[in-house]
């Protein structure tokens, strides 16, 4: 095997070194398609490589210092040992969810339950299980919309995801309870995980998913995960990505989502807390009287980075987009927010909106804001926007000529900025945990680590997470 | 005395507004300062009330015995300064219950006291909501977001009915009320006076002082008190115009 010349850095040689090594067992498929997609993937990462700032996609987003470490590339499969519901109890009242989870890159089950049949027909399960059972809907869409794109990290993704979750809504389904996926890492060394994931909504059928990323313990990782979901004809998904990782992760999230007529899509990122967080979505709307409204907050400090790519692409008339995307930004925390509307010739009675605010609390704190707007069609309401700013000095004097301290005074104005975003939380229950999360991370007493995000709530219920490492 | 302002100079941006400054206010009073555009007034208030940005150059406010000039303006407002502000600020994302829940506790921390428990939160805000005929879903909006000028000003009496302040500042009010506002806010400030309290009104009308009436009227012009008088100087001032005190000699 002759590298070429763009494998500079260690990870980039762990990386092909990893496929070579495991094509065999961890990196091998159940379907050839996806067993020629690896091998495609990895083909195209020899050729570009890992992204690096010379990319105008990835200019403001520096991962080289992560290149140049040490990583165990992805995991064995564990062994499932431990009821899922034994392992974290959720208490949060109101909130009518099934919880799924996936442990170092692999879904997390008995072995009979890998992947199953819910009572209303959705299927759920492991993305490796789906191939073997239901190879005629991976045939149909798997690997129909993420592309490599320019992006090594993508190209990886392909030729050595371990596994990934897998959900397929049938036609008119629509489902009561939401979805929750908890991802968790819990290796003990460098680890990158890479996985996969599908989401498929049938015609007029309705899915709340809520999907987690938590850290459980302090230790670095690297993870990639890339999502494609298809909404077809009227579908509806409301989709929240809560983000609560320790400060040594990098997590880079790719998803590519594409809306059929009168499809509804509804995306609220969650950022609290990570090294390094990065979320694209690219949203094609490929059907008339479709609506994509994405939405977005981050809360990050120290020397974290947040970076939002956010792509929506006009291509059927008639449709409609909202982003929101609100942060705040303190010590020497970065964030990018690069907002691309793309609206094709024939799209027209396009309405496209796109806003971006951010407060820095510290003249060390940097936001790069892009909003972007690409129209070819002539019929169209567009319109973007982006702030930075501090504090609104006017209302934190109003607060303290009422007796409110400087410091409760500013974190009341914060929490207050972010409520616009969280707000559009239709579950209100999850609402209320977000809003208390939001809280207690402007406090500065967020758990990142001992608790999975959403039990950390209302402080009259017991916390009752708990994972015992020793028999994971 | 509650209230001392002794020769009190102001600066802003290296500007000076208040040049000499005298005023002291007794419990129990109402006192009255009128002047046209221009002359401190909005500068008075600010520096009572601790603003960033307005720089005493020399000086002394005496409140409650103490030079209070050091004090955060949270610390001022917990110990009993309070200000209807002229442009009450409206704070999208924090609903009025949430603040006044967030003040009167700060208050009583300050003062060594628990925290209000939430019946008793409740039970006074209906009884001040009553006082200002503010309407039930007010409260649960975002703070002075999208209200109209009439409710911004009634909001800001209700929060000092919520509040009660031993010392407060009136600034300007009355302005953006209709006749109507105009004595449901006057009434309010009325029940909440008494001898354990004072008030400054700033105004530049004669009107609102038929409805919160005065012990004494104090006229501004150029950074300082020109004249004191009872609540006839008021009437004097509304029939001559301010003109004539441009050309009061101070010191005569």
């Amino acid at each position: 095997m002759s590298l070429s010349n763009n494998m500079n850095y260690p990870l980039e040689l762990s990386l092909t070194k990893s496929y070579e090594e495991n094509r065999g067992n961890i990196y091998t498929s159940p379907h050839p398609s996806i067993s020629l997609a690896r091998k495609n993937g990895i083909e195209d990462f020899k050729k570009i490589g890992l992204p690096t700032t010379k990319l105008e996609k990835w200019r403001t987003t520096n991962l080289s210092d992560l290149y140049k470490k040490e990583f165990t590339i992805g995991d064995n499969k564990p062994v499932f040992n431990k009821e899922i519901n034994e392992i974290f109890h959720c208490n949060v009242h109101g909130f009518n969810t099934n919880v799924f989870a996936l442990l170092n890159g692999w879904y997390y089950s008995p072995e009979e339950e890998q992947i199953q049949e819910l009572d209303n027909g959705i299927i759920v399960g492991s993305i490796n299980a789906a191939q073997k059972k239901y190879p005629e809907l991976i045939d149909k869409y798997f690997n129909s919309l993420a592309k490599t794109d320019g992006n090594g990290l993508n190209a990886a993704n392909a030729a050595l995801f371990t596994d990934g979750f897998f959900i397929h809504v049938p036609d008119n389904v629509v489902s009561e309870k939401a979805i929750q996926l908890i991802k968790m890492v819990n290796r003990e060394n460098n680890t990158m995980i890479n996985t996969r994931n599908l989401i498929v909504l049938g015609k007029n059928s309705k899915l709340s998913f809520l999907h987690c990323d938590d850290s459980i313990n302090q230790q670095p990782g690297f993870l990639t995960t890339n999502t494609e979901i298809f909404l077809h004809e009227n579908a509806s998904l409301d989709l929240y990505k809560l983000q609560n990782l320790n400060n040594n992760t990098t997590l880079v999230n790719s998803s590519c989502v594409q809306q059929k007529s009168g499809s509804d899509l509804k995306i609220n990122v969650l950022t609290f807390n990570g090294g390094v967080i990065r979320n694209e979505f690219i949203v094609d709307l490929i059907g008339e009287n479709a609506n994509a409204d994405i939405s977005g907050m981050y809360l990050m400090d120290d020397n974290q980075h947040v970076d939002n790519q956010i792509k929506v692409i006009h291509s059927a008339p008639n449709c409609t987009s909202s982003e929101l995307f609100k942060g705040v930004l303190d010590d020497n925390a970065s964030g990018v927010f690069n907002g691309y509307i793309y609206v094709a010739r024939d799209a027209q009675k396009t309405l496209a909106f796109q806003r971006n605010a951010n407060i820095l609390m510290k003249s060390t704190a940097s936001i790069d804001t892009m909003p972007f707007l690409e129209i070819y069609a002539d019929d169209v309401k567009c319109s973007h926007g982006a702030t930075v700013g501090q504090l609104d000095n006017d209302a934190l004097f109003y607060l303290m000529q009422r007796g409110i301290s400087e410091s409760n005074a500013k974190l009341l104005l914060m929490y207050a900025f972010v409520t616009e975003v969280t707000n559009k939380i239709t579950i209100q229950p999850l609402q209320d945990s977000i809003d208390d999360m939001v809280k207690k991370r402007l406090r500065g007493d967020l758990s990142i680590c001992e608790k999975c995000v959403l039990h950390c709530s209302t402080p009259d219920i017991p916390v009752e997470f708990e994972i015992d490492m020793s028999k994971i | 005395m509650l209230l001392n302002i002794k020769d009190l100079h102001v600066s802003i941006h290296g500007k000076e507004i208040l040049k000499g400054f005298n005023l002291s206010v007794n419990y129990g009073e109402v006192h009255a300062i009128m002047g046209p555009n221009g002359t401190g007034k909005s500068t008075l208030a600010a520096a009572i009330t601790g603003r960033e940005g307005y720089e005493i150059t020399s000086g002394e406010i005496i409140y409650k015995g103490k030079n209070i000039i050091d004090l955060a303006p949270d610390v001022r407002a917990n110990e009993g300064i309070f200000l209807s502000f002229q442009y009450p600020v409206e704070i999208p994302g924090v609903s009025i219950t949430n603040f006044m829940r967030t003040a009167l506790n700060a208050k009583r921390e300050f003062m060594g006291e628990a925290p209000i428990p939430a019946g008793e939160f409740l039970k006074r805000m209906e009884e001040k909501k009553k006082l200002v005929d503010i309407q039930s879903k007010l409260t649960n909006r975002s703070v002075n977001e999208g209200f109209s000028g009439g409710e911004k000003k009634k909001n800001e009496i209700f929060q000092m009915a919520m509040l009660e302040p031993t010392f407060a500042v009136l600034d300007e009010t009355d302005s953006g009320l209709d006749i109507d506002a105009l004595k449901v806010v006057a009434n309010g400030v009325n029940a909440l006076r008494s001898e354990d309290n004072a008030f400054v009104v700033i105004t530049h009308y004669q009107r609102l002082l038929d409805y919160i009436v005065p012990d004494f009227v104090h006229v501004m012009y150029d950074g300082r008190i020109v004249k004191s008088g009872g609540k006839g100087l008021a009437l004097e001032l509304e029939e001559k115009g301010y003109d004539w005190i441009k050309d009061y000699d101070v010191n005569r």
